[in-house]
């Protein structure tokens, strides 16, 4: 592969060729009888590398595209969606769609968002870099990563390798309103797994780290990366089961972001409207303590989960979620919205393929003012929970029971590693005995949370 | 005998192929091969009582790989022309070093496989929609008149049809077509402040058919329902070791999370799985006998050949309590010297090949199941999960329980609520006391995660006694 072809400029076509193309299947579909209709196109390019043990163990690239309709004949509607962008591929994929549409029932609440609704301006949230990393320097920045992990300590004799991925991609939103919006969005990660080995018991442990950024620069070094990595690995040797017993449970940064992303997942319209969600008919009312504040904020600069305009080209806003512990907005699109007597929230999200559903864009959970050792030191007998594993939450109940590894905290120290084991309660109790929130909120991704302590859950151990 | 699948069906010539094979296939490549996939996959959804989602989706593409060493080179396009797959070939190819230019590669022989597990005939396969839409509106009123608390059911039905074209550098061209269909029922059940949820589903590379044969559908209702209604009365799970009791068929993702992923030769060969160096030691008590079967007509998991065109098969995993083998791919049969079991799996022509499950099961035994259940005097009685998950290193695993009884004095009493077990993979199988003569396969549900890959799976078990695991319930002592 040539170097000029790797580190050039684009290939990508021309700016607006996408713009077009979605305005050609608008007008396709208006042809066939469509009465509305909206378009997504996106295209981008990737490049993985993977490095194992000092070698290139994977290298993998593509450029991939793909284009997503959903037309509405008057109140009945379908989507579909194609990688084929030939103009007699569309033609029959548009065809084919109003058929379907026509096939299904009429669904009141079902239509585009109105006109008036659509977002008017498109800020640049600055989601796009053009660095353009060629296939050495990524297997040398996992090179580093790895190595520094591997030379970090002695017990780390293996590895799953170190990933640096790269991707670059474009989106284009159109409606049969007139709307069209466009963005760039770039992302680079680097991650790293160590497996270490038990000097003693020959038993293995193996643990991560990562980063994830939307601009190359700001992405932690590969020593850094690697280094972490192996301390998270290395700390989990001898760990052992502990005794069934009710205790106070911390939850580092990483878990307390997948309690944060359960919270998420019970405030989507969707799971409201169809009675699947704990926390149905609870707007307005008290969840957690006074302190605990938890925003959706789609134009953070830079973020992850940014973007000018939703999956139905509404403007992204900054929502409060829970403000001061009370429960003050769902995560809603047009239509899970409307089902619920309320609008949007600018939170529809859109895979290519499939109707609108709702998702977040930066979700967190606001930073309190102890550090994480504070809260640790707080605890005389309980649970520091680095790692969740399975998939135990019923979000219709709240009922929470999941496989749980760690570290026993006695006497506000951190003592020996846990594994084995697990902890259960109930979501909405857990998140009304949140007692603390620690001041380290990073984002690694689009769902965040500080360090945060739970009063008290089932620890089921021997 | 399947079915010969025509060159042309992805627009390409044999010229282009064996012409973008010797271009990837340079000096240091041990391996090389292009996997042309086409795929339409349809869904349809009912919710609130209306039918009210219909999604296509068309997706059609190539794949281009090559291995030298432990090395694996990966390229992928949307388009299939020429220039497309020479530049796929270019980039698969960087990882070997040498210099580029054409090398002969044999002729490969177009074959199709040597039999076929799923001939559902395209009509079955292609379903009209307002076929779909009836099943659907059926299943509605079936689950709520089940029982007046049933509030809501979503039911979806989804179907996919996949063409898929293997040409590799040891001169195979084979290709298969693969039907997969699958419907799932999910009721909300409602009684004063208390709501519960139930699902049930299942499906199979099988046609339509399949589904009204004995109002199979139908009872997918049935069941949903039942099992949401069955946990409005569920009381708190215990928390703890205890003697635990796994009814037969869907139970069976046990093995796929203790033993079956810690079994992907990959982690072995890279010795980061908790079973590395552990083939022909004791993994299981004598009564467990595990095998991964590609081969049982019409089943989700099931194959007639693997993504790499080799032929699926009976691969025996445990015997007897005895670890006997791994399940590879070309690349990890070839690096460990073990034999290839034709279980080297891709999600699409977008990923890269790995080792994967297809049906995972252990076969029956001796014991009675009733005498099973007898046994206990107090422990957990589990019939239906929701997922699992497992950590190949330190072999440890969970799987969530949606449908749970107790067992009080070797009787089966109060439903409990849904309860994580967790255990040791390699440990797990030697608590296995009592195993039951009542085999019995999922109902088609099953989708295995690895690497970010989703394929269809399938498990299957009889009856069995674990004689202590940790239950993740909220009720300690």
């Amino acid at each position: 592969m040539s170097q000029t072809r790797e580190s050039g400029q684009s290939v990508q076509p021309a700016n607006g060729h996408l713009a077009q193309l979605a305005s050609d299947v608008l007008a396709m579909a208006k042809q066939h009888g469509a009465t509305e209709a909206d378009v997504v196109v996106a295209d981008g390019e990737n490049l993985s590398v993977q490095i194992r043990l000092g070698s290139v163990d994977r290298l993998s690239k593509a450029r991939e595209k793909r284009l997503g309709l959903r037309i509405f004949v008057g109140k009945r509607s379908a989507t579909s969606s194609t990688s084929d962008f030939s103009s007699e591929s569309l033609r029959r994929l548009v065809s084919e769609t109003c058929t379907l549409a026509k096939a299904v029932v009429e669904d009141p609440v079902s239509g585009l968002p109105g006109a008036d609704q659509l977002a008017t301006d498109q800020p640049d949230l600055d989601l796009h870099d053009e660095t353009r990393l060629d296939t050495d320097r990524q297997i040398d920045l996992a090179k580093r990563a790895e190595a520094a992990a591997l030379a970090s300590d002695e017990r780390i004799t293996n590895s799953e390798g170190a990933d640096f991925d790269s991707s670059w991609g474009r989106v284009v939103l159109g409606n049969s309103h007139g709307f069209i919006g466009e963005y760039r969005s770039s992302s680079y990660s680097l991650a790293v797994s160590p497996v270490a080995v038990d000097p003693v018991s020959g038993s293995m442990q193996r643990d991560a780290w990562y980063d994830v950024r939307r601009k190359f620069h700001t992405l932690d070094t590969p020593e850094a990366i690697g280094r972490e990595a192996a301390k998270r690995t290395v700390r989990r040797l001898g760990a052992r089961k502990v005794g069934t017993k009710r205790v106070p449970v911390v939850f580092d940064q990483e878990t307390a972001g997948s309690l944060l992303g359960n919270l998420c997942s019970a405030v989507s319209g969707y799971a409201l409207y169809k009675g699947a969600s704990f926390l149905g008919g609870q707007l307005g009312k008290r969840l957690a303590p006074d302190w605990f504040t938890v925003y959706d904020d789609g134009r953070m600069v830079g973020g992850l989960g940014s973007r000018p305009f939703d999956g139905e080209g509404l403007p992204t806003r900054k929502n409060t979620v829970v403000d001061k512990g009370v429960l003050t907005s769902y995560l809603l699109d047009t239509y899970s919205g409307k089902k619920l007597g309320l609008p949007s929230s600018g939170n529809a999200s859109r895979s290519v393929g499939e109707s609108p559903s709702v998702g977040p864009t930066n979700f967190y959970l606001t930073p309190g003012t102890c550090s994480a050792e504070d809260i640790i030191r707080g605890v005389k007998d309980g649970l520091y929970v680095t790692e969740l594993i399975g998939f135990g939450i019923n979000m219709v109940t709240g009922d929470y029971s999941r496989g749980a590894g760690g570290f026993w905290i006695e006497n506000g120290e951190l003592t020996y590693p846990v594994e084995e084991i697990t902890i259960a309660g109930n979501l909405k109790q857990m998140l009304s005995d949140i007692e603390v929130v620690g001041s380290d909120l990073v984002f690694r991704g689009r769902i965040a949370s500080p360090t945060l302590k739970i009063a008290e859950m089932t620890v089921a151990g021997n | 005998m399947g079915q010969l699948i025509p060159l042309d069906s992805f627009g390409v010539t044999e010229h282009d192929v064996l012409e973008a094979l010797g271009r990837v296939k340079v000096r240091d490549v041990d391996y090389a091969d292009l996997y042309f996939e086409s795929c339409v996959s349809e869904s349809v959804s009912m919710e609130e009582s209306l039918v009210k989602r219909a999604t296509k989706s068309i997706s059609q593409g190539v794949g281009v790989r090559a291995t030298a060493g432990e090395k694996t080179g990966f390229a992928y396009s949307d388009d299939l022309t020429r220039h497309d797959l020479e530049l796929a070939a270019d980039t698969a190819r960087y990882i070997a070093n040498s210099p580029g230019g054409s090398q002969p590669v044999p002729v490969p022989v177009h074959s199709r496989p040597a039999r076929d597990l799923y001939p559902v005939p395209h009509a079955q396969a292609d379903v009209a929609t307002a076929d779909r839409v009836t099943l659907l509106n059926r299943i509605d009123a079936e689950a709520r008149r089940y029982d007046p608390r049933i509030k809501n059911v979503m039911a979806s039905f989804n179907t996919e049809y996949k063409i898929v074209m293997v040409a590799t550098s040891d001169g195979t061209l084979i290709g298969d077509v693969q039907p997969l269909s699958r419907l799932q029922v999910t009721c909300i059940a409602e009684d004063g402040g208390n709501r519960q949820i139930g699902s049930f589903g299942g499906g199979g590379r099988i046609g339509f058919d399949f589904y009204r044969q004995g109002d199979r559908y139908l009872n997918y209702a049935k069941e949903a329902a039942r099992i949401a209604i069955l946990n409005l009365s569920a009381v708190e799970a215990p928390a703890g070791v205890i003697p635990v009791v796994l009814g037969g068929g869907w139970p069976g993702i046990l093995l796929h999370e203790a033993i079956g992923h810690g079994l992907e030769a990959d982690f072995n060969r890279k010795k980061t799985s908790a079973f590395s160096n552990l083939l022909g030691k004791r993994v299981a008590s004598d009564v467990c006998t595990i095998v991964d079967d590609g081969t049982l007509p019409g089943r989700r998991g099931s194959l007639n050949m693997d993504d790499e065109g080799t032929a699926t098969a009976r691969t025996m995993l445990i015997e007897k309590g005895m670890l006997r083998g791994y399940i590879t791919d070309k690349l990890n049969a070839r690096l460990l010297g073990i034999p290839l079991t034709g279980n080297g799996r891709r999600e699409s022509y977008q990923s890269i090949v790995l080792p994967r499950m297809t049906n995972t099961f252990m076969l029956a035994g001796e014991s009675n199941p009733e005498d099973i259940i007898k046994s206990v005097k107090r422990g957990l009685y589990a019939v239906s999960f929701g997922g699992g998950q497992v950590d190949i290193t330190n072999g440890k695993f969970v799987f969530s329980a949606s449908e749970a009884y107790l067992i009080e004095d070797g009787k089966v009493t109060k439903p409990v609520k849904g309860a994580t077990l967790i255990g040791s993979g390699p440990e797990i199988l030697t608590k296995v006391s009592m195993v039951g003569h009542d085999l019995k396969l999922d109902e088609g549900i099953g989708t295995c995660g690895k690497e970010g890959q989703s394929v269809p799976v399938g498990v299957g078990l009889p009856t069995i006694r674990i004689d202590e695991i940790t239950v993740g319930g909220t009720q300690a002592g």
